[in-house]
């Protein structure tokens, strides 16, 4: 019979090869799923993991799928850390395309070089701003933060889409639900030419260098360690839990209304109804899958832009719904959690009955 | 308000909170185990499109309901070998089973967008019915409403008359003792588990094959998240739970009745659909702002990993 | 069939062998808790068993309850070879027992819990009737509608007792069970256990403390490191012979001369009252309390009568509205953060190592950040510096003897004394002008408790105030310059430790002291007597 065995001290080769391992087997499941599915498991992986990787184009793709999840991730880990389960990033995410968006058409067609630096700023003050709300319930009444945060996801999409059906939709749009095309001085440059993949990016690689030394450097970052691994002991060393709930709900706000903002002023360049498109969701998946650490961060969202990617492709190539991103994902997920058991338990071959 | 408004506001009252009872209760017992799954929204995703398929398959809505709460048990084995075998984190394998149900819903359902079923006809109890203004609205009802009913009941007594339920109130409030005094832990947690997937399965059901006869992604739409909010709100009372899904019910219809009422107020109809979300945070607000009602009536090991001694 | 393994002297027979284990070994992937152990208890037979933490007498005993599984040997009872598979064959076995940290249900009533123990399914009411009839006839007076939450510890082990004898045990095994009893308590238990050793019951009794089992135990086996290290008849023994065979050395002592303390207050608390944050808590009412330089106060009390709330309005964990009543080097500090109070020269020890003193996943070197880091520079500009981390820790490490794997071992890896050495150093090294410490040796080896109390009293020598609160009275009366006592969350006089006893302080453990107020009708939290 096996069983697990506790091990002395947890192993730092399956700390590492954990993720590997879940990788591996979310390949093997994936080709079980083309199977299953009537397709060729080999065109199948050629398709879904091939193609996204395939060329330069392909490449500046799935960076710019990868920034809003580095994005989003990186914020959210600085919570996780301490235990706040931020789980609305969807929905600050949304709040900081509306408010960047604001901005956009606040400006019209005013050519300033201002317009950029206001819409950075009103994007992650919005998204800070929708994460406000949980935290304020959370320290001021003591309402769960996840219920909170959930919730205000369902009521941003419906204020998102309330705003283009409504106030903001484009006059000339053919009653389509969405805003007018932002100006040139309210669309960020593009790092490449002749790419979509925009200077986000670049904003993005500056989030997960500063959530770097954030969680691993900073004493602040270490408090916020402290909580999320003993409770008791943060308050035993008089770490304030308020203060680390407003941090990590602010930054993760923030970090998600960038994100929202990158993609107005990006490759959507006007606001949709459609704007969120489910990466706050990915990022805490993002989050996990990295370990909460910015570089395993930086290798988990490019792994999930390449499963968004693959997931398109296999819509277009092999006839399935993109929905199989979402599966492939979640097998991700789960692979991880249950691989994760071997970094503090080995099995062990036990005979009945000794 | 005219009689005949009043009683088809509160058949449809019922009928919108039945999904969050059934969804509720199982999450109850799940929690009175001590085990937090947050994946209930994933759980009745998966519920709600196996429902829907078997029905369209077999024309059969009782097979339906039965694949959904297969589809739901299923689901909640995964996040029991996660969470009791493999002893991974409660709230993490939560938030993945959420996401992950309602992603490979919306992958199993896509061929079934677009169709649609016939209505399961309601099952009227005779005599009752007629009763005057609530006759209609209660007892001429979907048999999954009056199945929530019993579900309510019988759990009642359960909890508080049976002897397995004391069993599992142990077993919530210290997995250590209990497993000292010779009870299976991981066994009853998981049959607390399995419990719950196969309530949000059903409840899933309900939403696909009667209340909307149809599957759309995310027409869930939150309401595995609601139902948790609601245990929360009941303090891990049945008949708090009860009260609080029917008052969401409530205020479902009551903005639905008033978009579809032609009243002339000028508001937009997306922000009064938001109106049972911020209901959901309102109330969370409410019961939790004395950190002692929850602190008191929360199962104590609630989310808490435990794992026996060999 | 009767088993001659081991040879027991005919005296120390008191009937036919009941229980028999032979060659039992535990075996953890870390540590072999249990190796080749052979025992035998007789009926009627009180026998203990003794040894230091940590010397697998829990381990043995939930092998007998069927808790847990031997890896090897084998076990006979009352003649027959049994392989106990779960406690509840145990129980059908006719074995009983009472654990050391209770498992009881706290939401649940004491009917309900009783209940859960027993096989089928009782009636409630006929069982609660039967619950007050054992009660009655052994002396454990408990109402079976109460919930356990409001019930005090020494009920509580009352009605772990009751829960056992409802099902006619052969064997009794008692889990250090006096570790929450007040001294007055413990004789009532006492006169219980030899009741029903008369009655003919078998008790196997786990215990450290030597001259308990001197009064209580007809025979003794003694455990060191897992393995069987002799066998003894406690009367026929002095406590220091049977320390010797215990930890295989002589008891330390401390080195402890009478001192004048200095006039400077360091801790006072001025009239403080507190409503306890936990329902289930105990409410602290007007406390008043010196602690000066230079001098070690005592806190005895049996757990649960507001220790825990009072550590934690000390040490800021559960800051009051009001600035006043507790002072810290002349500070008014009520209302400041654990950091703020750490700034004005207080350290803390909490009673929970892991967890609280410590961050059981993080390194030692972060584990000294975690109360060191603005006292000993390691911040700067707000972040973290490693180096000064890793110094500090190391000097934790050489000036405390914690034996580990470094700087970089992580904290759950230590044993509870060297844990707990490492957590004393890193608080004494930051050179306070008032240490408070809870529970400094529980659950620690002689060795290193011994080690603990003379840097406790070193640090005093060297003018420092210390506050020590314990259940220990050995461990007060050791070390301490002066001692009261918490009942009920009141806070008794204090008293020069030479001028009182073990005996006096165990009385005021009750809440009897010297113009103590009893509010009539308020149910007392600690042990009465029982006439």
């Amino acid at each position: 019979m096996l069983e697990l065995e506790a091990r002395a001290e947890p192993s730092r080769l399956m700390a590492w090869a954990s993720p590997l391992l879940a990788v591996a087997l979310m390949l093997v499941g994936g080709l079980a799923v083309f199977a299953a599915l009537g397709k060729d498991p080999v065109e199948g992986f050629r398709v879904f993991f091939l193609n996204p990787v395939k060329d330069l184009y392909a490449l500046s793709e799935l960076l710019l799928k990868a920034t809003p999840l580095m994005l989003c991730a990186i914020g959210l880990a600085i919570g996780f850390r301490a235990n706040v389960w931020n789980i609305g990033a969807e929905g600050q995410f949304m709040l900081g395309a509306v408010a960047a968006t604001g901005v956009a058409l606040y400006f019209g067609d005013a050519e300033s070089a201002l317009v950029l630096p206001a819409m950075v700023l009103a994007g992650a003050a919005g998204g800070a701003a929708w994460a406000a709300i949980p935290a304020l319930l959370r320290t001021r009444f003591n309402a769960n933060e996840i219920l909170v945060s959930l919730m205000l996801v369902y009521v941003a999409q419906l204020f998102v889409s309330w705003l283009v059906f409504g106030p903001w939709k484009d006059p000339d749009g053919f009653n389509f639900p969405q805003t007018r095309m932002f100006a040139e001085a309210a669309t960020l440059p593009m790092v490449i030419e002749g790419t979509r993949l925009h200077f986000g990016f670049a904003i993005a690689l500056a989030a997960l260098v500063a959530g770097y030394a954030f969680i691993n450097r900073s004493h602040a970052g270490f408090r916020m360690r402290v909580a999320g691994e003993a409770a008791d002991a943060a308050r035993y060393a008089g770490f304030s839990a308020t203060r680390m709930i407003w941090v990590g709900l602010l930054l993760g706000g923030a970090a998600a209304g960038l994100a929202g903002m990158g993609e107005v002023a990006g490759p959507m360049g006007q606001l949709t109804d459609k704007v969120g498109s489910g990466y706050g969701f990915a990022a805490i998946i993002v989050a996990f899958v990295g370990r909460l650490n910015a570089f395993g961060i930086l290798l988990a969202s490019l792994l999930m832009a390449l499963l968004y990617i693959g997931g398109e492709q296999a819509q277009q190539y092999l006839n399935l719904p993109n929905s199989i991103s979402m599966v492939f994902q979640g097998m991700l997920l789960f692979f991880l959690l249950g691989a994760d058991v071997f970094i503090h338990y080995r099995l062990r071959l036990r005979r009945r009955g000794t | 308000m005219d009689a005949s408004l009043f009683t088809s506001m509160l058949f449809a009252t019922v009928v919108a909170g039945t999904p969050l009872i059934i969804v509720a209760l199982g999450l109850l017992v799940n929690e009175k185990a001590g085990v937090l799954n947050l994946g209930a929204e994933g759980m009745m995703a998966m519920g709600a499109v196996a429902a829907f398929a078997v029905t369209h398959e077999s024309g059969n809505p009782w097979l339906g309901v039965a694949a959904g709460m297969g589809a739901g048990m299923a689901m909640a084995a995964l996040f029991g070998l996660l969470v009791l075998t493999l002893m991974a984190n409660q709230v993490a394998s939560g938030l993945a089973l959420a996401i992950f149900g309602v992603g490979l819903a919306a992958f199993v359902g896509k061929p079934y967008e677009a169709v649609a079923l016939q209505a399961v006809p309601p099952i009227r109890i005779p005599f009752i019915a007629d009763l005057p203004l609530i006759g209609e609205a209660l007892y001429n009802q979907q048999a999954l409403v009056y199945f929530s009913w019993a579900l309510f009941w019988g759990l009642l007594w359960f909890l508080h008359r049976s002897r397995a339920g004391l069993v599992l109130r142990a077993v919530g409030e210290s997995p250590a003792s209990a497993h000292a005094i010779g009870y299976p832990v991981i066994r009853i947690r998981y049959l607390a588990v399995l419990f719950g997937g196969a309530m949000a399965g059903i409840g899933g059901a309900f939403l696909s094959v009667f209340y909307t006869p149809m599957w759309a992604e995310g027409m869930v739409a939150g309401r595995g998240w609601i139902a948790l909010a609601l245990v929360v709100f009941a303090t891990w009372r049945p008949l708090r739970v009860m009260v609080g899904a029917y008052l969401f019910g409530g205020v479902m219809v009551t903005q639905l009745f008033i978009q579809g009422s032609g009243l002339q107020i000028d508001f937009p109809s997306q922000l009064l659909s938001s109106l049972p979300y911020w209901a959901t945070i309102v109330v969370l607000v409410a019961i939790s702002r004395n950190g002692n009602t929850i602190r008191l009536n929360s199962p104590v090991s609630l989310g808490k990993p435990y794992r026996p001694e060999a | 069939m009767p088993i001659p393994y081991p040879p027991l002297q005919p005296d120390t027979a008191a009937g036919p062998a009941r229980l028999v284990l032979q060659g039992i070994s535990k075996a953890y992937p870390t540590v072999v808790a249990n190796h080749d152990i052979g025992l035998v208890v007789r009926a009627g037979e009180i026998r203990a068993i003794l040894g230091e933490n940590g010397a697998g007498k829990s381990t043995l005993m939930k092998i007998i309850y069927g808790v847990t599984r031997p890896s090897s040997g084998r076990m006979f009872w009352e003649g027959e070879e049994v392989a106990v598979a779960s406690p509840a064959h145990a129980r059908s076995l006719g074995i009983g027992m009472v654990f050391q940290h209770f498992s009881l249900f706290e939401t649940l009533t004491v009917v309900e819990n009783v209940a859960l123990a027993l096989p089928g399914k009782p009636a409630l009411d006929a069982l609660a009737r039967r619950i007050v009839e054992v009660s009655e006839r052994y002396g454990l007076p408990v109402d079976p509608r109460r919930h356990i939450h409001a019930l005090s510890v020494g009920e509580r082990q009352r009605v772990e007792i009751i829960r056992c004898l409802l099902q006619d045990p052969r064997l009794l095994i008692m889990d250090e069970p006096t570790s929450v009893l007040t001294p007055q308590a413990v004789r009532k238990l006492f006169e219980t256990l030899r009741r029903l050793a008369d009655e003919g019951c078998s008790i196997l009794y786990i215990s450290h403390k030597l001259d308990e089992i001197r009064t209580l135990c007809h025979t003794a086996t003694v455990l060191r490191g897992g393995k069987v290290t002799g066998e003894c008849i406690p009367a026929q023994e002095t406590p220091a012979s049977m320390a010797r065979l215990m930890i295989g050395k002589e008891l330390p002592r401390c080195e402890h001369d009478a001192r004048q303390a200095g006039s400077e207050v360091r801790l006072r608390l001025a009239g403080l009252s507190h409503a306890a944050d936990d329902p289930f808590g105990t409410d602290l009412r007007d406390l008043h309390l010196d602690v000066h330089a230079g001098e070690i106060v005592g806190i005895a009390g049996v757990s649960g009568n507001g220790q825990q709330e009072l550590l934690r309005v000390i040490s800021g964990e559960a800051p009051l509205a009001e600035k006043f009543p507790v002072q810290i080097c002349g500070v008014e500090a009520g209302r400041l953060s654990p950091g703020r109070r750490r700034r004005l020269g207080m350290a803390f020890v909490p009673e929970e190592r892991l967890g609280r003193g410590a961050v059981p996943t993080m390194s030692l070197a972060d584990n000294a950040l975690l109360t060191a880091a603005h006292n000993q520079g390691m911040v700067a500009a707000g972040f973290l510096r490693f180096g000064r981390a890793r110094a500090f820790a190391r000097r934790c490490i050489d000036e405390f003897d914690v034996r580990c794997g470094g700087t970089a071992a992580a904290a759950k890896a230590l044993s509870g004394g060297n844990l707990q050495k490492f957590i004393v150093g890193r608080e004494i090294l930051q050179a306070p002008r008032l240490l408070v410490c809870a529970q400094p040796t529980w659950g620690v080896d002689v060795g290193a408790a011994a080690f603990i109390r003379q840097r406790i009293i070193d640090l005093r020598n060297r003018g420092c105030a210390v506050l020590v609160i314990s259940e220990e009275l050995d461990e007060l009366f050791e070390i301490c310059d002066r001692i009261a006592v918490i009942a009920k969350g009141r806070l008794s006089p204090v008293r020069a430790a030479r001028d009182t006893s073990i005996e006096d302080i165990g009385v005021w453990m009750s809440g009897l002291w010297p113009g103590a107020e009893h509010t009539a009708g308020a149910p007392l939290a600690t042990e009465t007597p029982h006439a």
